[in-house]
């Protein structure tokens, strides 16, 4: 119910949102937690393995109970916690994890069979008969696994990433971040403040206060107010820092726009990685429940989150409240309900040596050991000594101490260390280095600690960033010692809940230490404990209380479980953000993609590159149609086809020459100028790296080809080699791929149409270059051919590249040619046994494609030596040969000798590239045959078990169409 | 991870491609033993604690880097052109 008068919710903007069907109506300012808590809702969710009804625990990030599905129109968001999303007009939310309604689940049978669904009874239940596991035992399992459910469908919705820098980063705006950040800010530091909640303040918010003799509101509206007003801060709301990482760097995730209606732009969520050459950590601490028997009824709750809920949200639980608590700090939350008319029935307080004069009943020494209420609280059992009674009540606030919120400074492998004082661990410090952890967070509990520890850590960055610390004055507050007697764990009769969303209770880790999960990790898997959403923020400690407790040992020889990315769940949607779909790669199109996709050709990727597929006619119904009329024509007529995508490496200097003859197996040195060759590129390994051409366009200056698959391994190849060989020879060379648009004109007619388009007559011999120019603009011209006709390259500047394509293909109809796309030009190079990276894959050596001879042997090359040893050459390598076949076969399929078995010890090879050949009239493939070069001539068996495709074909030398080369050199 | 290039400074570890160990850069002579190229090629140490390493600033400057790093506490103590190194 909502308390007149209390609480920063905007009450003059009205909200309207649904959960589960149902409308209700909040502030703006409200968290859905607060507002269904306004209406009186209390039931929220089920357990995850009980089904048990569960109420909100916390108001904070750390909710363990309060998960629902946030439906948006584009996306289903599950698991969001109630205590962090914002009410907003037209929000729509759901309970989830039950079958039926939410007061009926009828999952909650699991709760009756309670003594059957231990820890481990997974483990113990599901082992036999064997066959039962894959049809019944696991979809039962995965049906009842999993708490919140998804759509099914793709996350539409926008999500960024991004990256910021810093000379500071403060994480948390209580008192201690505000200190930090203040100090920081005023020594010209260039400083981010993160806030994981909606407002800034931290602690202020919900528990007031004065600080620097003000409302302690009005001491944090002035220092956000300079903080706003300094151009050197920074200030993040709803940003929560997940994780640390090396070198400074933080992720932190921000909720953009999840608090308001979606709308088309609007960001959901933004991935931050934050750089900080200092980091101070104000995250302060969490409250934790203690372990009482049926401790997990809706209207049980943090204590801390009642005074959140009262003073921050103006929302009480609770007509009749109680309160459970071991410090002398929770009673502020009984006292500040009683001021505002409610009710407190009780203060249960444990110390035997507690203060025990209030407004209400103080029973000092007393324990609860029992609850009452079927889908919220009625009632409670209190023991005292050695009576029992009962107590009336609606809403009971728990407290069992604090726990510092430690867990970035364990984010590098760094454990944290026990405080007896506390009873609860604290950061050690320099565990993630950079970055100092304050306030509570540090285990400094007071408001005045917490303005000290801040101040302190700022004035230590700025000093070790060169900058003088500001002269401010630290501000007066409270300072009351933290005095706790530790509560983990209360005995009686019933189930003590420790971690309330994955149903661990204190048995349960009694059970597993008697089994011998003895070790804390040991013991987490076996429960589960801690590996629920919230990742044991609320139980962990508890938990390994009563596991000390159980084994005989002390906290700190039991040790933790470790604490690891990311803080709070982050979703893939917003690491990834931006990856989807299109967003998966970069596009890189050619100067001819729209000439292209004007002419209706399919695109295929090529790495990147989009590349025409081919460019079919009227009346083609098959892409083979289209393919095999492009092979005759260029075999008849004139071709012409994009081919940019190679990549060009401009290489110059005195001994450029002498590069390329350590960096390719041949002499390129000996290369007159004008003159184009064929070279092999090999790995360190001795397998081949690459293949292409390297022109000579002057007497220190070549320009050298790659494929398109290698282009960027070869650039970072030459790199290397250069820079750890001999970088101090005369050589540098750039990529200059995007620079030139290049096409090839391949065909009996190409002569004839390159030259029309030059202002020279130009007469090339094969493999020759010469500058050129077309239509006025400097072009080179390269005759080299990919397809085994007389064939050209014509290079222009890109800007040319989509008039040169258009004019060319043009021309070429008029002679009876057109353009080709990649289906022909790979069915061309077939013909003409050329190899692609389908061939040079990685495993093969120079000897295997034939090509051992290029390896000279007057001269030291990369790959040289290795490509020697023993393995690599001789009779047992596959070899490259070619096949041919009357049925059609398949790339990828193994060769067999004919009438022997099928299994992998008898495999002779495999197919590497395949096609029809309209030119043979028959089925062509490129293959690696053991002792292949001797085979020519012999029948092989070529199998795909995949394919079903079994056809014998005969070997044969892999340079089908011209093996005297006349067409080339015409 | 932050790598400070020597030529561009201090820069996110997305921008780099590593190779591997700084063994890469010792190449043997043309005709030295097999087993000498076996071991350059294959053979490599797996310390806990400092090693050097080859990086390659591919979204940078495009120079191999030798960065001498800790592998236990991540610390990185030093980062030269490979082109420039010293030994």
């Amino acid at each position: 119910m909502r308390i007149d008068g209390k609480g920063l919710i905007d009450r003059t903007k009205p909200v309207r949102f649904r959960f589960d069907g149902k409308d209700y109506a909040g502030y703006k300012g409200d968290t859905l937690a607060s507002a269904l808590l306004a209406n009186d809702v209390r039931l929220v969710g089920r357990s995850f393995k009980y089904h048990r009804p569960r109420g909100v625990l916390t108001a904070g990030s750390e909710e363990p109970n309060a998960l629902v599905e946030v439906i948006g129109p584009k996306n289903q968001t599950p698991n969001v916690r109630a205590t962090v999303q914002e009410v907003f007009e037209g929000l729509e939310t759901r309970s989830q994890n039950r079958l039926g309604s939410l007061r009926f689940d009828l999952l909650a049978v699991n709760d009756l069979l309670w003594p059957f669904l231990g820890a481990g009874f997974y483990y113990k239940t599901f082992m036999w008969p064997r066959a039962f596991w894959e049809g019944l035992y696991e979809p039962l399992i995965r049906r009842a696994a999993g708490l919140g459910s998804l759509s099914g469908r793709h996350d539409e919705g926008t999500y960024e990433k991004a990256f910021a820098f810093c000379d500071v980063l403060v994480i948390g705006s209580g008192p201690a971040g505000l200190m930090a950040a203040l100090t920081a800010g005023r020594a010209g530091a260039d400083v981010i403040l993160c806030e994981e909640s909606h407002a800034f303040g931290g602690r202020i918010l919900s528990d007031g206060g004065t600080i620097g003799g003000m409302p302690a509101g009005e001491w944090l509206a002035q220092v956000l107010a300079e903080l706003e007003a300094l151009p050197n801060v920074r200030l993040m709301l709803r940003t929560t820092v997940t994780g640390a990482y090396d070198h400074g760097t933080y992720g932190a995730l921000e909720r953009v726009g999840l608090h308001k209606p979606a709308r088309p732009n609007l960001s959901r969520e933004c991935f931050w990685r934050i750089v900080a050459k200092h980091a101070v950590l104000a995250a302060g601490a969490l409250e934790r429940p203690v372990a009482f028997p049926d401790n997990d009824r809706p209207g049980i709750m943090l204590a801390s989150a009642v005074r959140t809920y009262l003073n921050r949200y103006g929302v009480s639980l609770g007509k009749r409240v109680t309160l459970f608590a071991n410090t002398d700090q929770a009673r502020a939350v009984a006292r500040e309900l009683m001021a505002a008319g409610v009710t407190v029935a009780a203060i249960i307080d444990p110390r035997p040596d507690a203060f025990s004069v209030e407004d209400c009943p103080v029973h000092v020494g007393g324990e609860v050991i029992g609850t009452r209420g079927r889908l919220g609280l009625t009632g409670i059992t209190v023991r005292k000594g050695a009576e029992t009674f009962e107590i009336e009540t609606d809403c009971l606030a728990m407290s069992g101490g604090w726990n510092p919120t430690l867990h970035l400074t364990c984010h590098m492998n760094g454990r944290p260390r026990w405080d007896e004082d506390l009873a609860a661990f604290v950061p050690m410090e320099g565990a993630v280095p950079g970055l100092v952890a304050v306030g509570a967070a540090n285990g400094s509990m007071s408001t005045h600690g917490a303005l000290v520890t801040g101040h302190a850590a700022a004035v230590q960055a700025v000093q070790a960033l060169g900058r003088k610390a500001p002269d401010l004055p630290l501000p007066e507050a409270e300072d009351r010692p933290y005095v706790l007697k530790a509560l983990w764990a209360v005995e009686g009769k019933g189930r003590a809940w420790l971690d309330f969303a994955n149903d661990v209770t204190t048995k349960d880790v009694k059970l597993a230490a008697q089994e011998g999960f003895r070790s804390v990790e040991h013991m987490k898997r076996y429960t589960t404990q801690g590996m629920a959403p919230d990742q044991g923020k609320n139980s962990n400690v508890a938990a390994l209380a009563v596991l000390a407790d159980a084994t005989g040992r002390g906290i700190p020889e039991t040790g933790t479980t470790t604490f690891r990315p990311p803080y709070t769940p982050v979703s893939i949607a917003a690491m990834g953000a931006g990856g989807r779909a299109e967003g998966f790669a970069p596009q890189r199109f050619l100067t001819s993609d729209q000439a292209s996709r004007d002419r209706g050709a399919p695109m295929i990727e090529a790495g990147l590159w989009y590349r025409p597929s081919y460019f079919p006619k009227p009346g083609e119904t098959t892409w083979r149609e289209a393919c095999d009329r492009e092979v005759r024509m260029v075999r008849e007529a004139v071709g012409v086809a994009d081919v940019s995508t190679l990549g060009k490496i401009d290489i110059q200097g005195k001994d450029a020459g002498r590069f390329l003859d350590f960096v390719y197996t041949n002499t390129f040195s000996t290369l007159p100028v004008g003159r184009v060759r064929y070279g092999l590129m090999l790995r360190e390994d001795g397998h081949v790296l690459d293949d292409g051409t390297s022109a000579r366009l002057g007497e220190d200056h070549y320009l050298m080809t790659t494929t398109t698959a290698a282009a960027g391994l070869v650039m970072r190849h030459l790199d290397f080699v250069h820079q750890a060989f001999c970088a101090d020879w005369q050589v540098r060379f750039i990529s200059v791929t995007e620079s030139w648009a290049q096409f090839a004109v391949a065909g009996p007619k190409a002569r004839a149409l390159v030259q029309s388009f030059l202002e020279e007559t130009v007469d090339l011999p094969f493999m020759g270059v010469a500058p050129v120019r077309v239509g006025g603009v400097k072009g080179r011209l390269f005759r080299i051919s990919f397809s085994g006709e007389e064939g050209y390259e014509l290079a222009v500047p890109t800007r040319y590249g989509e008039a040169l394509f258009r004019d060319l293909v043009a021309r070429a109809e008029t002679m009876g040619g057109g353009p080709y796309g990649m289906e022909a030009l790979n069915v061309l190079r077939i013909e003409k046994g050329f190899i692609t990276h389908a061939e040079i894959h990685g495993r093969v050596t120079a000897h295997d494609i034939g090509m051992e001879k290029m390896v000279s042997a007057k001269k030291d090359c990369i790959g040289k030596a290795a490509a020697q040893r023993p393995g690599l050459w001789g009779p047992e390598r596959e070899q490259l040969v070619g096949l041919k076949a009357s049925a059609p076969i398949s790339a990828g399929a193994h060769l067999f000798v004919p009438g022997m078995e099928i299994h992998r010890e008898t495999d002779q090879g495999y197919v590497t590239s395949v096609c029809w050949s309209p030119t043979l009239g028959a089925w062509l493939a490129l293959a690696f045959l053991k002792d292949g070069r001797n085979r020519h001539g012999e029948k092989i068996r070529l199998v795909d078990h995949l394919r079903g495709i079994d056809v014998i074909c005969e070997v044969c030398d892999p340079v089908f169409h011209d093996p005297a080369g006349e067409k080339l050199r015409a | 991870m932050r790598l400070r290039c020597p030529l561009c400074g201090e820069r996110d570890r997305r921008e780099f491609y590593y190779y591997g160990a700084e063994d890469y850069l010792h190449r043997p002579a043309a005709d030295a033993a097999l087993a000498e190229w076996d071991a350059y090629l294959h053979l490599r140490d797996n310390p806990a604690g400092v090693t050097r390493d080859l990086w390659y600033h591919e979204a940078g400057c495009s120079q191999w880097l030798l960065v001498t790093r800790n592998t236990v506490t991540h610390e990185i103590s030093g980062v030269e052109l490979v082109a420039e190194r010293k030994a």
